[in-house]
């Protein structure tokens, strides 16, 4: 008798695709017979038709180029720090009562209740933008790297004391690899709060991006502008976090885990 | 000449000691087994050894070779490093690849340098880590029982492929191990652990012909088990 399996059988490569299409073809339906009424919600193919329009006359490329570049200037700059930051404080105690403490603190305020000392002293410009998503992207990254980075296997120490390995060599081949699960999850968590960062900041003031299209849409009420902002922000945050995900599984090959 | 010495060695963890005063030699190429009850020191004693017991207190003279290699119970394989940078890891020079190969093919794991360690079963785990061991050539090497987690079966071939590759490389070896039957296989000279003092030490010198070897073997055993306080009737 063979065991019951308890882990999920291997994934389908466009599993995931299930629920997002289930929810579409509802959509579609619903519209088509009239139960969700057009102005609260347009109808894909409306949709996709503005959608159409905004890429010919050129508002949508551009203000998806801006908006993609605030975040990925944004998240860039927060995950260098938050990594060098947890590197500091995992690998020395000075640093760790240095850094960790503030990190810490900081871990407790949310990054958009930020935003008004952000615009005091960075203005409401590009530089305050970006430093808000940047902090957004910081906090997880710099928690996961550090948690990781703490929790090497004593194991693995023992093992590398008994080589006599010295110490960056032990760094380099045993800390950091053994941290970089740990900090691949932190830089996805990253991704997805640099989107929310940035999707707060376009709303609350800009003059072009993303949000600012919806923004301006909805002074008009243009449902149908509105919704293919909101999709473009889904698409960039999927995109965003299937190429982490992919680099992850390149980078993490040697994890046995339960999707492999 | 001694590879190890140890005088007096004193250990205690909290108040209570665990070792009290151990006294221990071991020759050039000699194999020690270490035997003892569980909780006895058995691993506090060979950690001392191997310098891994920071947390550990107490006194006493400990004079190693600063090349010794250490094989624990888990084969302890870095799961991010192939079967072949586990071996290469922590060698030096431009030959140390190659060395690494060669130790792979005398724990006949040839063809296996490219694999993960999850994908290896539990003794050719163990077969890695006493290649990343030996390829090393260490004057003294310590394992503590570094068979304890494998079947009866893969047990015996590590036996032979340990005696086997004892011979060649011939650094002093002490096994810290539970079996007597491993130790009686393996050993040159078993000491036995009680109190936190060696309170017993046996040479190993089985005659060659194969009946009497198995009645010394038996005798050998049956003295273990009682210094090990337990009652033997058969
Ligand atoms: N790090 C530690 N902190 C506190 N006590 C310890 C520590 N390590 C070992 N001890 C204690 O020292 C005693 C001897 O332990 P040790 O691990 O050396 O026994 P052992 O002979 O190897 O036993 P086993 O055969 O079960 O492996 C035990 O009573 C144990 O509880
Ligand atoms: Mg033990």
């Amino acid at each position: 008798m063979t065991a019951q399996r308890l882990s999920p059988p291997p994934a389908l490569r466009y599993g995931w695709l299930a629920g997002p299409l289930f929810l579409l073809a509802y959509w579609a339906a619903a519209s088509a017979v009239g139960l969700i009424d057009n102005r609260i919600l347009p109808s894909p193919w409306v949709a996709i038709s503005t959608g159409a329009d905004l890429v010919r006359d050129g508002r949508l490329p551009i203000n998806l180029l801006i908006s993609l570049l605030r975040a990925a200037e944004g998240f860039v700059l927060g995950a260098v720090v938050g990594i060098a930051l947890a590197l500091l404080s995992g690998l020395s105690r000075a640093g760790d009562y240095f850094v960790d403490g503030i990190a810490q603190v900081k871990r407790a305020v949310p990054a958009v209740a930020l935003i008004p000392f952000f615009i005091l002293w960075f203005g409401v410009d590009e530089g305050m933008k970006i430093m808000v998503i940047a902090i957004g992207a910081f906090t997880p990254v710099y928690l996961h790297t550090h948690t990781a980075l703490r929790a090497i296997d004593i194991r693995y120490v023992e093992l590398a004391e008994t080589l006599r390995i010295g110490y960056w060599r032990f760094v380099r081949h045993i800390v950091l690899p053994g941290a970089l699960p740990g900090m691949m999850l932190g830089l996805r968590f990253g991704v997805m709060a640099a989107l929310l960062g940035l999707v707060v900041v376009e709303e609350v003031n800009a003059t072009s991006g993303i949000g600012y299209m919806i923004d301006l849409a909805r002074t008009y009420a243009q449902s149908d502008i509105m919704l293919v902002g909101l999709v473009t922000y889904v698409v960039i945050g999927v995109i965003a976090d299937q190429t982490l995900l992919r680099i992850e599984r390149k980078v993490l090959s040697w994890r046995r885990t339960l999707v492999a | 000449m001694s590879v190890v010495r140890v005088r007096n060695l004193e250990r205690h963890f909290t108040r209570k000691g665990v070792l009290n005063g151990v006294d221990l030699d071991i020759a050039e190429g000699e194999f020690v087994a270490l035997l003892g009850r569980s909780g006895s020191g058995k691993s506090t004693l060979l950690r001392a050894l191997a310098g891994l017991d920071h947390e550990a207190r107490g006194s006493g003279l400990i004079e190693v070779p600063d090349d010794l290699a250490v094989v624990f119970q888990d084969a302890r394989l870095l799961p991010w490093k192939t079967v072949l940078d586990n071996v290469v890891f922590g060698l030096d020079g431009p030959d140390a690849a190659t060395r690494a190969r060669t130790a792979l093919a005398e724990v006949e794991l040839n063809g296996r340098e490219a694999s993960w360690p999850y994908e290896l079963s539990g003794g050719e785990q163990q077969r890695v880590a006493l290649a990343r061991a030996l390829v090393r050539e260490p004057r003294l090497l310590l394992a503590d029982e570094p068979f304890g987690a494998l079947d009866a079966l893969t047990k015996i071939r590590m036996h032979t492929l340990l005696r086997h590759l004892s011979a060649i490389h011939r650094p002093a070896v002490l096994l810290v191990t539970h079996d007597v039957e491993e130790a009686i296989a393996l050993a040159g000279r078993v000491i036995v652990l009680d109190h936190g003092k060696v309170a017993h030490e046996e040479r190993i010198i089985l005659p060659d012909d194969g009946e009497e070897r198995a009645v010394r073997s038996l005798e050998i055993r049956k003295k273990l088990l009682v210094q090990l306080g337990v009652e033997t009737t058969s």
